[in-house]
């Protein structure tokens, strides 16, 4: 297997926007894996899910495949990747900065992984994220769920404005 | 062309109707592939294929009804927050079932598809806990923290087990299933340390549900891992005691003729649950997504 770091493929794969969020790329977001060349099969795109029942995989691979077909790639298989589990300190900077951009807060830094048991947090949580509009850190959880899998809702009691924040995992 | 690359004003019907050149629109569906394509599906020599499939179809039904019964809450619940919680909770189950009955499919050649809608009700390995119709929202939220306490606490011990697709999936459901048990206690600790009255029908919740969940602890021949009761139990009597609430000291639900739900024998309610989430797929078994 010939591993092509930021081959032209690679490019081409990891400008894909994602369909929740399409000023993000899945790179950003850490959902590309690799793109390896096979001499059998072509080029090998592996993306891994950010939560299990996320419904935007089927759409991020299609994508992918038009992306690539586009360009003069004909042969592209799209796998999946379970293990490592995906998680949000995958998210690059950049990333990050272009979530708190479109008025998303980015999520802090992900709780440890032990292989023991996870602790339950009982009123312990984490401080609620920075405003996205005026930077203020005096907000509030309002839910821990949001729109999407992958987000929670905040209200910043400096400013009043209602926002979303991409929960740490 | 993707959608950031478009002028859109904020009607989101104008999203809809533009046609981008990949081919396909998301918010209608594109279909539905493998969900474990592309990974090595092959069975480690020296597992029981036969005992692997029994326990994903277990977990997996589990996760699969047990969302279907969150699904029946959405549009009911008291405030927009919780809806979005438990649409989301049951999404995150969703997904496991998906990946679980993918995994037993594949080694018995059925697609997931065929696994949820066209096995009978004897055919169901859930256990009846994951059955249950919520009778009220602090029913709700006390069947979840019994249910994700067991599962996280056994999809964390799942996470190092022989399967090494099956540990993926456990590993990967560990993180939503702690945020699931989170949010549960949260509840039963707001609920049972509230008012009197939230307190007495939390506790009610408690009573109704505790004999359910003996059948969790039951040895079963096919697990690849265990739930030590006694991790289940300091999770649960430490939010028991936050939410003031006293533990039941209730008998299990008795087996029928020594069988439970990992057996195929369930509840009255289950063959309901089946009707509405098999009809569809039974009525055109052609369809396609």
């Amino acid at each position: 297997m010939v591993t092509a770091v930021r081959s032209p493929a690679y490019e081409v794969a990891a400008a894909t926007p994602d369909p929740e969020i399409p000023t993000l790329t899945i790179e950003d977001l850490g959902i590309l894996r690799s793109v390896d060349y096979l001499p059998a099969e072509g080029i090998v795109v592996t993306i891994t899910p950010t939560y299990s029942g996320c419904p935007a995989m089927r759409e991020i691979a299609a994508d992918v495949t038009a992306r690539l077909n586009r360009v003069g790639f004909e042969r592209v298989t799209v796998a999946t990747q379970l293990a490592p589990a995906w998680s949000t300190d995958w998210i690059t900077p950049e990333g990050k900065r272009k979530l708190a951009a479109v008025g998303i807060a980015p999520p802090s830094a992900a709780p440890p992984r032990t292989a023991g048991p996870v602790p339950l947090t009982l009123g312990r949580r984490p401080p609620s994220p920075a405003c996205p509009r005026c930077g203020s850190l005096d907000t509030r959880l309002t839910a821990q769920f949001s729109a999407t899998a992958c987000k929670s809702l905040h209200q910043c009691n400096a400013c009043g404005e209602p926002f979303e924040a991409v929960k740490a995992i | 062309m993707s959608n950031a690359e478009h002028d859109f004003d904020d009607n989101p019907y104008d999203l809809l109707a533009v046609d981008t050149d990949e081919g396909h629109r998301w918010a209608f569906g594109t279909g539905f592939t493998d969900p474990l394509e592309g990974i090595d599906t092959s069975v480690p020599e020296g597992l029981d294929p036969g005992a692997l499939v029994r326990h994903c179809l277990a977990l997996g039904d589990d996760a699969l009804i047990y969302s279907h019964r969150l699904q029946q809450w959405v549009a009911s619940l008291p405030e927009l927050e919780e809806e979005t919680a438990v649409a989301n909770i049951a999404l995150d189950l969703l997904g496991q079932a998906r990946l679980l009955l993918a995994r037993a499919g594949g080694i018995v050649g059925q697609t997931e598809d065929q696994l949820a809608f066209f096995r009978s009700e004897g055919e169901f390995r859930n256990v009846r806990l994951a059955e249950h119709a919520d009778q009220d929202f602090a029913e709700l939220v006390v069947r979840l923290l019994l249910f994700s306490t067991w599962r996280l606490e056994l999809f964390t011990a799942l996470a190092s087990c022989a399967d090494p697709v099956l540990a993926a999936i456990a590993a990967k459901g560990v993180n939503e299933l702690a945020y699931h048990r989170d949010y549960a206690a949260s509840w039963v600790v707001r609920l049972g340390d509230g008012t009197a009255l939230s307190h007495a029908k939390t506790q009610a919740a408690l009573d109704a549900l505790w004999p359910l969940a003996g059948e969790l602890f039951r040895p079963d021949p096919d697990a690849f891992a265990a739930v030590d009761p006694g991790a289940f139990d300091a999770v649960i009597d430490t939010v028991l005691a936050t939410a003031t609430l006293d533990r039941p000291v209730s008998a299990p639900l008795a087996p029928v003729a020594g069988k439970t739900g990992r057996d195929g024998v369930h509840t009255e309610a289950m063959g309901y649950i089946l009707a509405e989430l098999q009809s569809v797929a039974r009525a055109h078994p052609d369809a396609t997504w």
